[in-house]
């Protein structure tokens, strides 16, 4: 059985449902193949449960501290399977939502495992599906390490921590990325002692130092232990707990989590057969999602970090462009991806940090505004919190701009508008930011690097 | 989706031009063929004919806009079985700024229309300014700002964004193209000064005829006050390009000269001879023609003096191509007469005939004016007696040619009455040196003075 389409995309994450549905709109006769379920890593074990998670912790954050806005609550507690259960609930939701789409854009979804016959030929079990083009958007999964390996009772993937079997009371947190900062956080607000274990001397170590350094002074207060600079050199699971050996002194906890990046899903696509280039696994791209093979394409997770999902579903659209011949059609821009963690408090920058910028030889003029000077966060119970902005001394250009605090994964689309436009400072000191909201603190960060800061 | 119609490239080196007439308007249907605009380059007018069939959407760039980039899209047809109606991206929301646009500009050329600002911007700017002076290039902050800190004219800048918007990478390109040339001539240049005014970049002697467009022909020259009455006349492309070349060719060029004196009779005798034989048929061979003829004849003779210096080597040509310079209203232009060795002389008086009419038209084609391979000048009918030409780059040679005139003549030891021209070769002394040089003179001579050897 042979089909013919025009495009075939392997995986139907973020990256790979996105561009589906862009081809269709741009008249591609369009497949999606899947093994698993329909909206990939993101919707299934990743972006949108673990969100669905961290609500109910935040929630249960206020209510352990009604009393400072006024509020009597009785006891206080929890029911882990429904907190579990609501998020697997929002995630099947959004799976359906994805099927939903791809009829609704007549896109042809193919289940089962896939494997390149050719770079436009795609076997999916005993169907064979034919492409003028194929876009492989397989994504990665967690990264183990031959001393770090899951189990899945106590040693846990964030695959396993987001339907924990049990309440962790002693959490080991293995790498302080967005993924382990972001179960740290929810698990410490649910009442575990959570330690985090980070390999550099930071914890976020992509986001900027100040921002790192703020976050980890959030966490101290909220009794996370962090250790950087450390190794985990090994981890044994036993009946009633986990061993860890970190820097040649042992500890006991009652659960691990290792997040210590990803790997990509690249082995059992048949690349190697093809000649396509890789490295370490990741799958080489051009700006606009070329691989070394003619007609075939890739995205996302796959090609290498940010590994982010609106990262995926932009490269997805960029690739689909570029085969439609769309106009307008504009090649990536790595640059200009925002970063958003859902920790308590909230991380999201964009652009260079501000040691990036001076490394790159720019002269920079940085504003900070703490939320402290902000009235709505005050009002919010909320008033720590940091926006940050890296200028270039000479053009104007807003280099970076990096936040902490309450809501700011909400705001950083101001700063990363203004940088997809090319707004200098001027634009940014004569926009009206609406009062009183979160967001004047992003003004006045701007207001400060070039001295003209209002409320502090 | 509409066809979008871009500036040809109606030369190898034309990287820019002037869209000197449009010859449909929106709503026109035309077919592939059709001439719907009229193009000056530096050299000449060129017709612009429609590829597609379809009907015009749009024009994107005013009539008599200089310096629209090669490439740029010009205009936008409609393809077969489209909707006009059909919205592109964002017309919704730019047609009331478009609507505004127009209104504001009573005189607009055709090419207001509600998608024409955005794309046309560039282009638009170039246009003779004045109007009501709110015609300016689109273009990002950040890219103006960055403009103004190198001194690049946005309008000679294509805009890369979306719908032509000239953004940060667009002029950091033009700057990084500008600033060779710029720090030769300025290398002290502040980050803020401007590129030395007075000095023309010098261009490497290996780089391309045609500088960069973003590089301005020529900075202007801070001329003192005078109080003599003046007009200013705006420079022509075939002005501005005579101007650059030529100082390129005077101040990179090593130049030597040598002239003869040949006795002309003999050539003079033939020709007349030629033209009776030729009377029936309607041709008169001219003295230009016959030494047009006799200068390739030479060039084969001397194949070293036969060459053009390109940096790391020579190219010495196995045939000679004669450019013939022609004054034009407005400057001067060089038709080329090809393998002028191996062609009779009514053909080359023919030809000759055909290229100087329609030059003095502006008609003729670029491979009709570019390749030559040694140059000849004549400005014997203006009754001046001997001068020095500037070579034409990369030709390492041309010959002036002065007036045949009765001068005291010495034959056979006395002394006689003889016509005589002094003719004087300018050769790059880089690719050929005296000796060459001296043999190249004497062949030409001796082929002048016995010219039955060009019947040969």
């Amino acid at each position: 059985m042979s089909d013919r389409f025009d495009l075939v995309i392997i995986g139907s994450g973020p990256g790979g449902y996105v561009a589906a549905i862009r081809a269709s709109q741009l008249g591609l006769a369009t497949a999606i193949v899947e093994r698993e379920r329909l909206g990939g890593v993101c919707l299934n074990w990743g972006c949108i449960p673990t969100k669905a998670l961290l609500r109910s912790s935040e929630i249960k954050h206020y209510l352990d501290h009604a009393r400072s806005y006024g509020l009597v609550a009785g006891e206080v507690g929890f029911d882990l399977a429904a907190v579990t259960e609501r998020s697997r609930r929002i995630a099947g939701q959004l799976n359906a939502g994805v099927r939903h789409l791809m009829k609704k854009h007549r896109v042809t979804v193919v289940e089962g495992e896939a494997t390149l016959s050719g770079p436009t030929r795609v076997r999916v079990g005993e169907r064979v599906l034919e492409a003028g083009h194929v876009i492989l958007a397989t994504g990665a999964r967690a990264r183990e390490l031959p001393h770090l390996r899951a189990d899945g009772k106590r040693i846990w993937t964030y695959r396993h921590a987001m339907v924990p079997p049990a309440m962790p009371t002693e959490l080991l947190v293995i790498g302080s990325g967005a993924i382990g900062v972001e179960f740290a956080s929810f698990y410490a607000d649910m009442g575990a002692r959570v330690t985090i274990v980070e390999l550099l001397d930071r914890i976020l170590p992509v986001e900027d130092a100040e921002i790192s350094a703020f976050v980890a002074k959030a966490f101290g207060k909220q009794g996370i232990a962090i250790r950087t600079g450390a190794r985990v050199d090994s981890l044994v699971a036993d009946a009633g707990g986990v061993t860890a050996t970190i820097d040649g002194g042992e500890a006991r906890f009652s659960h691990a989590i290792i997040a210590i990046g990803i790997a990509p899903n690249s082995e059992t696509l048949g690349l190697e057969a093809l000649g396509v280039a890789t490295e370490r696994g990741h799958v080489l791209t051009d700006p606009w999602g070329r691989t070394s093979v003619e007609g075939l394409w890739a995205i996302g997770d796959l090609t290498g970090p940010p590994w982010l999902a609106h990262k995926a579903s932009h490269e997805g659209v960029v690739a689909v462009e570029a085969i439609a011949n769309a106009p307008h059609a504009h090649p990536m821009d790595r640059g200009n991806i925002p970063g958003c963690t859902y920790s308590r408090p909230q991380v999201a920058s964009v652009g260079l940090t501000e040691a990036a910028a001076r490394d790159l030889g720019h002269e920079v003029k940085v504003g900070r505004f703490p939320l402290i000077g902000n009235g709505k966060a005050i009002a919010l119970g909320e008033p720590d919190g940091l926006v940050k902005t890296v200028f270039d001394a000479t053009t104007g250009q807003l280099l970076g701009a990096h936040m902490a605090g309450a809501e700011v994964t909400e705001l950083i689309h101001g700063f990363c508008i203004a940088r997809q436009c090319e707004a200098t400072e001027a634009e940014l000191m004569t926009t009206i930011f609406p009062h009183p909201t979160l967001s004047e603190a992003m003004h006045e960060s701007v207001l400060d690097a070039f001295g003209r800061v209002l409320h502090i | 989706m509409p066809i979008d119609i871009t500036m040809p490239a109606l030369s190898p080196t034309m990287e820019s031009g002037t869209l000197a007439k449009w010859l449909v308007r929106p709503g026109d249907r035309v077919r592939a063929g059709d001439v719907i605009a009229e193009i000056e380059t530096d050299k000449a007018t060129m017709e612009v004919e429609a590829v597609d069939e379809g009907e015009v959407l749009e024009l994107l760039v005013a009539e008599g806009a200089e310096d629209v980039p090669v490439n740029a899209v010009i205009a936008r047809l409609k393809g077969e079985g489209e909707d006009a109606a059909e919205p592109g991206p964002g017309d919704a929301t730019e047609a009331g700024e478009g609507a505004v646009h127009r209104q504001a500009r009573p005189e607009a050329p055709p090419a207001a229309g509600p998608q024409a600002q955005p794309a046309a911007a560039v282009p638009l700017a170039a246009a003779p300014a004045g109007r009501d002076g709110s015609d300016r290039p689109i273009a990002s902050p950040l890219a103006r700002r960055l403009a103004a800190i190198h001194g690049i004219d946005l309008a000679a800048i294509a805009g890369s964004g979306p719908r032509g918007r000239i953004v940060r990478a667009d002029v950091e390109a033009a700057a990084g193209r500008a600033r060779p040339a710029a720090a030769k001539a300025a290398p002290a240049a502040g980050a803020a000064a401007e590129p030395a005014a007075a000095a023309p970049p010098p261009v490497p002697a290996d780089a391309p005829p045609v500088a960069p467009a973003a590089v301005p022909a020529q900075a202007p020259v801070a001329l003192p006050e005078t109080e003599v009455p003046f007009e200013t006349v705006k420079l022509s492309n075939m002005r501005r390009t005579i101007a650059r070349r030529l100082t390129e060719s005077k101040t990179t060029v090593p130049h030597f000269y040598l002239t003869v004196d040949v006795w002309l009779d003999p050539l003079l005798e033939l020709r007349a001879q030629i033209n009776r034989a030729l009377e029936t048929q309607g041709i008169r061979v001219s003295v230009n023609d016959m030494l047009v003829k006799a200068l390739g004849l030479a060039l084969a003779q001397v194949p070293d003096a036969n060459v053009s210096f390109a940096g790391d080597h020579l190219r010495r040509f196995r045939r000679a191509d004669i450019s013939v310079a022609v004054a034009v209203p407005g400057g001067l232009i060089t038709p080329v007469i090809r393998d002028a060795a191996g062609k009779r002389l009514s053909a080359i008086a023919a030809e000759m005939k055909d290229l100087a009419a329609r030059a003095r038209e502006g008609r003729l084609k670029p491979e009709e004016y570019q390749g030559g391979t040694a140059s000849l000048s004549n400005l014997g009918m203006h009754g001046i007696r001997q001068f020095d030409a500037v070579i034409n780059p990369p030709e390492g040679l041309i010959l002036a040619i002065g007036a045949g005139e009765k001068r005291p003549h010495v034959v056979d030891d006395a002394l006689a009455i003889a016509t005589v021209m002094s003719v004087t070769g300018s050769f790059d002394h880089r690719a050929i040196d005296g000796a060459v040089g001296a043999a190249l003179m004497a062949s030409f001579r001796a082929l002048v003075e016995a010219p039955l050897a060009m019947l040969a």
